[in-house]
């Protein structure tokens, strides 16, 4: 049974929106927007996605946003001013392909991409659980971002042939930024890797946490086998992902059971469809809140 | 039923290409190359801006300010259009955008992102924009905005913006 507030205390949703219009409309004043079309928001290449694209592109736009949500995190926070900027720059290219993405998912049911960024419940997010894990320290962020970065850069390469022209174009585009975000990740698994024993063990640390999320990314499903010549099939990126990590491991002087634990082995992770770990809810708390308190505001 | 005024599509051009990036204001749009067309739709100025990175937060200042621009010298039916295909490249900023960039204190593109650079893949020097000297080091990536990367002048000891090959 879902507790319930005191019959005293239960009021009824429009009530509720009531008052909340009134004090959002006290808290803008009487603040107006000019006249510019500002509902018009940045489009990806046109068209309209089908039931189907619609469903991958939100799988891709969603793990975008929520990793971008995750990145902003950092900023003031990071080692070093200069990762600050370079951990926002990154967090700011995966909003731009959040927005691009989302907006197409939005086309098959009229729905903008602020409408599915902020007004879906959790277990509508399609996201992986890879792109919800924590920061960690700055190692775990680091492990996160080069199975992520690695992972784009082939999904991204693969999709900008897409037979689907928006989701091609988006993907054309954000394969050249992808391809810095995998070079700042595999910069600093070197650094850290082959830096001191504490940057060293908390390398290994953060991939011994962080590897468990890499196997949902690959997996085929009835969506991408329905979609098969339209998108790659994720499993068929697997090993170009296994050269990639192979080479910066080799290089780092990583060995894979270093890192792999046979007792933990790989997540069952249900982000695809909508099944989440602990750690989503919290930050779709924060990041619609504002949004959810203060319904159409603009500014 | 009066006839449709003519509309004046080269100046409406020109309106549009004289925007400036906010970001970047010695560039403009033409520069940047982030003006890729305007065109006459049935009486309705169509202008169409591609952005540079797909976060860039500036592309939706650069059309409120060709709206504003069009608006004040007379047009009424405008729409600008976003595309993100073919995706941009520095390629496209014209050589007196580059010019004015090294002006302003930015070092600007080293060579054409489509070029070839031989067997071995190796970075160009990037100049001072301050000093000339080539004596320069990448601090970072990630500069001030997602196009620059953030490099240091070993010669003079400024640090500088360089507009990244993209």
């Amino acid at each position: 049974m879902s507790p319930q507030p005191p019959a005293n205390e239960r009021r009824s949703a429009a009530a509720v929106d009531a008052q909340y219009e009134a004090e959002a409309a006290e808290a803008h004043g009487d603040v107006t927007v000019d006249e510019l079309d500002l509902a018009a928001e940045l489009a990806g290449a046109g068209g309209t996605a089908s039931e189907d694209v619609a469903e991958y592109a939100l799988r891709l736009g969603d793990d975008a946003l929520i990793l971008s949500q995750r990145l902003g995190w950092w900023i003031s926070r990071a080692p070093e001013l200069e990762e600050d900027m370079a951990l926002g720059n990154i967090a700011l290219d995966l909003l731009g392909h959040a927005r691009s993405l989302l907006h197409y998912a939005g086309t098959a049911s009229g729905r903008s991409e602020d409408d599915l960024a902020y007004w879906r419940d959790e277990p509508e997010f399609r996201c992986a659980w890879l792109f919800q894990q924590p920061n960690g320290d700055f190692a775990h962020t680091i492990a996160r971002g080069v199975i992520a970065s690695a992972y784009m850069q082939e999904l991204y390469t693969a999709l900008s042939t897409s037979t689907d022209a928006t989701l091609a174009a988006i993907a054309a585009k954000a394969v050249k930024e992808v391809a810095y975000h995998r070079d700042h990740a595999v910069q600093w698994t070197l650094r850290l890797a082959g830096g001191t024993e504490e940057s060293r063990a908390r390398m290994l640390v953060a991939l011994t946490d962080t590897w468990p999320y890499t196997d949902e990314l690959f997996r085929d499903d009835a969506l991408t086998e329905r979609l098969a010549g339209v998108v790659p099939a994720p499993s068929s990126l697997r090993p170009a992902f296994d050269e990639v990590l192979g080479a910066v491991l080799a290089e780092a002087e990583i060995a894979e059971a270093d890192f792999t634990n046979r007792k933990i082995g790989q997540s069952s992770g249900g982000g695809r469809h909508g099944n989440h770990s602990t750690h989503l809810g919290p930050l779709l708390a924060e990041m619609q809140v504002l949004a959810r308190r203060h319904p159409g505001a603009t500014w | 039923m009066a006839a449709a005024p003519v509309l004046d599509i080269a100046r409406a051009r020109r309106v549009a290409a004289a925007v400036v990036d906010p970001e970047v204001p010695v560039l403009t749009i033409d520069d940047l190359g982030v003006l890729r067309d305007v065109r006459d739709e049935a009486g309705t100025v169509v202008v169409t801006l591609t952005p540079t990175y797909s976060g860039c937060p500036a592309i939706d200042q650069m059309r409120d300010d060709v709206l504003l621009a069009l608006t004040a010298e007379g047009f009424r039916d405008i729409r600008v259009d976003f595309t993100l295909s073919p995706a941009w490249t520095t390629d496209w900023m014209s050589e007196a955008g580059k010019a004015k960039l090294e002006q302003f204190g930015i070092a600007p593109p080293t060579h054409r992102a489509g070029e070839r650079q031989g067997p071995i893949p190796l970075s160009l020097g990037v100049k001072c924009p301050r000093c000339g000297s080539l004596r320069t080091r990448e601090v970072s990536r990630f500069g001030s905005t997602a196009c620059k990367s953030h490099f240091e002048c070993l010669a003079c000891l400024e640090p500088f913006d360089h507009f990244k090959v993209h």
